[in-house]
């Protein structure tokens, strides 16, 4: 029982970052129907913005305060890595808008190497190990079983990224649903031609999706980073694999969705390697997209698509 | 920045136009900018692992010189390049192509006729460097062979397949797996090879029949991904990360070529040279590959090969007239498998070696590219894209002289992914239909609708 409630506590854990990563992928298919291959990447960038930050703020200003740290490391991270969405989008996806639908796949697809690359040769291919930053942690239960006592802990650290994975999913799902930002993005989501007719400024809502995607890829990225202890320039293309097939499990171009299926994905893949085999987790998750798409294609909490003709 | 613009623009009458030059300076220094910024945590600082943890250290000059090479390249583009766009594309959208010489004809029979002769014209002109030259020209025609397979699936049939290196995969290991357990030479393994990766095909491709688009593409990502996770961690039968080593080299009708009694050179009379070794995989993948488009020309005759473009041009309207959708995708999924499976038991033999690490993401992203890039459906498009992408790649292997100028540290062929991913977005967004141009439909009404499919936004059509 103790390592059932532990191992959904990390299942929690993890699928609360698959599904920041995944808000992005969703809310970027949803308004122009692309799969945004580079998002992954976009997280990966997050995370080592958020690195580098930390670093500085301990080594050279030799702030010790580490609530200030983090603070700081999320903004900042947020801020610059909403800059690489920003280009990414300009750069590759605007030229291509309108044309064939597999052109800005293909340019998504040449982002994520060039960001990959790039990472790796700016910062070096080898792992970026940071010592731990945050522990300890509230023990829920403990009890005992063959192997000796056992038992179930809450980190502080899984605390902090459930809880501000919870405030920012309340937060936009209240700007989708509230602001004029959110009423033009699901102006342009459902009709972009009708929308930009009716004065809603469609280049610079889709813009603002991917600004938006990337700063929630960016806490991913801190929390990442604070969870694991270790990156490297590789990390994005897994997890955004993970997340694009959480976003779709959970019905793709929808927020709530995108978050279910961050979970789901979580919990299968900790789960999985708890009481199965590790090595084939990532084959478990992608069982259960083939699986969900093959009975349900629209996702658990998509919308059918209907085609007109 | 908006307010101190509109008080600027009320105190002096705004001049109606800016100057070119003043709007190209502008958006320098905003590109110069953005450069800055995203470069800061990259270029200016960068954190290495010392002894005690990760130290940070400042590279400002890097990052400087980066900021100045994004400003003038801008201030270059939009002075030389963005602005003549519209002249020159309107030039050229009148004169339409009415010669009358078949340039693509000639060009592909003299691609053709210089891929035949292409060994003995190395060994006569390169002697030196003959063998790494064949071994690019086997490394490229791979490439094509393969573009080849994928443009039966993406660029016939219009089905985005991104795990196509599951079938290559499935060829290589089971060349590989054949060779270790039952000694299979690699003429016997080729054809099971094929026939494997074409039954993998149709039970990958069985499930994902009711997906269209892009959740077509993900799952078929996610099943390459499974075979290679499969192939890493099923380590008593495959070897896993060690991968199967001592793969055979392909005989001549049963002569091994290479030294001793009875082998090709033996029997020939034609002394040893470790390079007919090379000149003899070079027209095994000469020969897959023409076999390979051939298959594909004669396909796109057949109603098979119609329907499958029909299925691309409009799967609804495929479907209304009658054509079996399912046994449609199915065989384009198979067929474009089987030639992987073909592809992927040369790469076995070629390398004598094979692992998971050769099945990437990486390698699908590739093949893919070299698809679109060259425009789908289009033979020649194909070869085109592999050489320059494959051939361009490669080629900074041989840059040594880049080092005298960026000093002994410079290492080229770390930039070469980063280029490779460079040019894919580059040709992309400056052709996006394409090096050549997508084919059209074999069949098609001479009348010309009022708008041409491909010009119809997606969501429609597709």
């Amino acid at each position: 029982m103790e390592y059932f409630v532990q191992q959904l506590i990390n299942g929690l854990t993890l699928g609360s970052i698959y599904g920041l990563i995944a808000i992005g992928y969703t809310m970027v298919y949803g308004i122009i129907g692309m799969i945004n291959f580079a998002h992954g990447d976009i997280f990966m960038i997050g995370a080592f913005i958020a690195l580098a930050v930390i670093l500085v703020m301990q080594t050279i200003f030799g702030i010790a305060f580490l609530p200030l740290v983090l603070l700081l490391a999320l903004v900042v991270s947020m801020l610059f890595t909403s800059a690489w969405g920003w280009v990414v989008e300009r750069l590759a996806y605007r030229p291509l808008r309108g044309s064939f639908r597999l052109a800005p796949l293909i340019t998504a697809i040449g982002m994520s190497i060039v960001l990959q690359n790039f990472v790796q040769v700016a910062q070096g291919a080898r792992v970026k190990p940071l010592q731990p930053q945050i522990s300890g942690g509230v023990t829920l239960m403990t009890g005992s079983n063959e192997h000796g006592t056992i038992s179930a802990q809450l980190s502080y650290m899984q605390m902090i990224i459930i809880a501000t994975t919870l405030v920012l999913m309340v937060g936009f799902t209240l700007l989708i649903a509230k602001t004029p930002l959110g009423r033009a993005q699901r102006a342009c989501e459902q009709d972009r031609k009708m929308a930009s007719l009716l004065g809603v400024n469609v280049d610079r809502t889709i813009s603002l999706t991917f600004v938006m995607g990337a700063a929630l890829a960016a806490v991913a990225g801190l929390m990442f980073l604070l969870l694991y202890g270790v990156i490297d320039f590789y990390i994005g293309f897994l997890a955004g694999v993970k997340a694009f097939t959480a976003a779709v499990l959970g019905g793709i171009g929808s927020l709530p969705g995108a978050m279910l299926g961050g979970l789901l994905i979580g919990l299968i893949e900790v789960f999985w390697s708890a009481y199965f085999t590790v090595e084939y987790k990532d084959v478990a998750a992608f069982g259960i997209l083939a699986v969900v798409l093959i009975f349900m294609p629209s996702g658990l909490l998509g919308k059918p698509e209907i085609e007109k003709v | 920045m908006a307010a101190t613009g509109q008080v600027s623009a009320t105190a002096t009458p705004a001049p109606p136009r800016e100057s070119r030059f003043a709007t190209a300076l502008r958006e320098a220094v905003i590109s110069g900018a953005l450069a800055g910024v995203l470069g800061f945590f990259f270029l200016a600082l960068k954190t290495d692992i010392e002894t005690g943890g990760l130290v940070i250290t400042t590279r400002w000059g890097l990052w400087l010189i980066s900021i100045v090479i994004v400003a003038g390249g801008r201030l270059l583009l939009s002075l030389f390049v963005f602005g003549r766009i519209g002249t020159r594309s309107a030039a050229k959208s009148k004169t339409t192509t009415t010669s009358t010489i078949p340039w693509g004809k000639i060009l592909t029979r003299a691609l053709l006729a210089f891929a035949l002769v292409l060994p003995f014209f190395f060994t006569y002109f390169f002697p030196q460097r003959d063998r790494q030259y064949i071994d690019l020209a086997i490394l490229i025609m791979t490439y094509i062979m393969l573009g080849w397979g994928l443009n039966i699936v993406v660029g016939l049939a219009g089905l985005l397949d991104l795990g196509y290196v599951a079938f290559y995969a499935v060829g290589a290991y089971s060349f590989g797996l054949s060779a270790q357990y039952f000694g299979f030479g690699f003429w016997t393994a080729l054809p099971m090879a094929g026939l494997l990766a074409a039954t993998w095909g149709l039970i990958l491709g069985f499930p994902v029949l009711r997906l269209r688009g892009d959740y077509l593409a993900i799952v078929t990502l996610a099943f390459g991904e499974m075979i290679r996770i499969v192939l890493l961690n099923w380590y008593q039968f495959t070897g896993g990360p060690d991968g199967i080593s001592g793969i055979p080299k392909p005989t001549f009708f049963g002569l091994v070529i290479g030294r001793g009694d009875g082998s090709f050179g033996d029997v020939f009379g034609i002394p040893y040279d470790p390079i007919h070794r090379f000149i003899y995989l070079y027209y095994i993948i000469l020969a897959l590959a023409l076999l390979t488009n051939f298959v594909t020309l004669r396909l796109r005759r057949l109603p098979i090969g119609r329907a499958w473009e029909a299925l691309r041009e409009d799967e609804i309207a495929c479907r209304s007239l009658g054509i079996n959708t399912r046994n449609t995708k199915l065989s384009a999924f198979a067929t474009g498998a089987m030639f992987a499976g073909f592809a992927g038991s040369f790469f076995a033999t070629r390398q004598g070696f094979i692992s998971p690490e050769s099945f990437t993401f990486m390698e699908s992203a590739i093949i893919l590219a070299i698809v679109v890039l060259g425009g789908l459906g289009s033979q020649i498009g194909v070869v085109i894209a592999s050489v320059v992408m494959i051939g361009g790649i490669e080629l900074l292997r041989n840059l040594d002289f880049l080092k005298s100028v960026f000093g002994p540290n410079f290492e080229p062929t770390e930039y070469r992914m980063l280029l490779f991913g460079l040019a894919m977005v580059v040709i992309m967004v400056w052709k996006p239909r394409g090096l050549i141009s997508t084919r059209d439909p074999s069949a098609t009404l001479k009348q010309k609708k009022q708008i041409g499919s491909d010009m119809v936004a997606q969501g429609e059509g597709h």
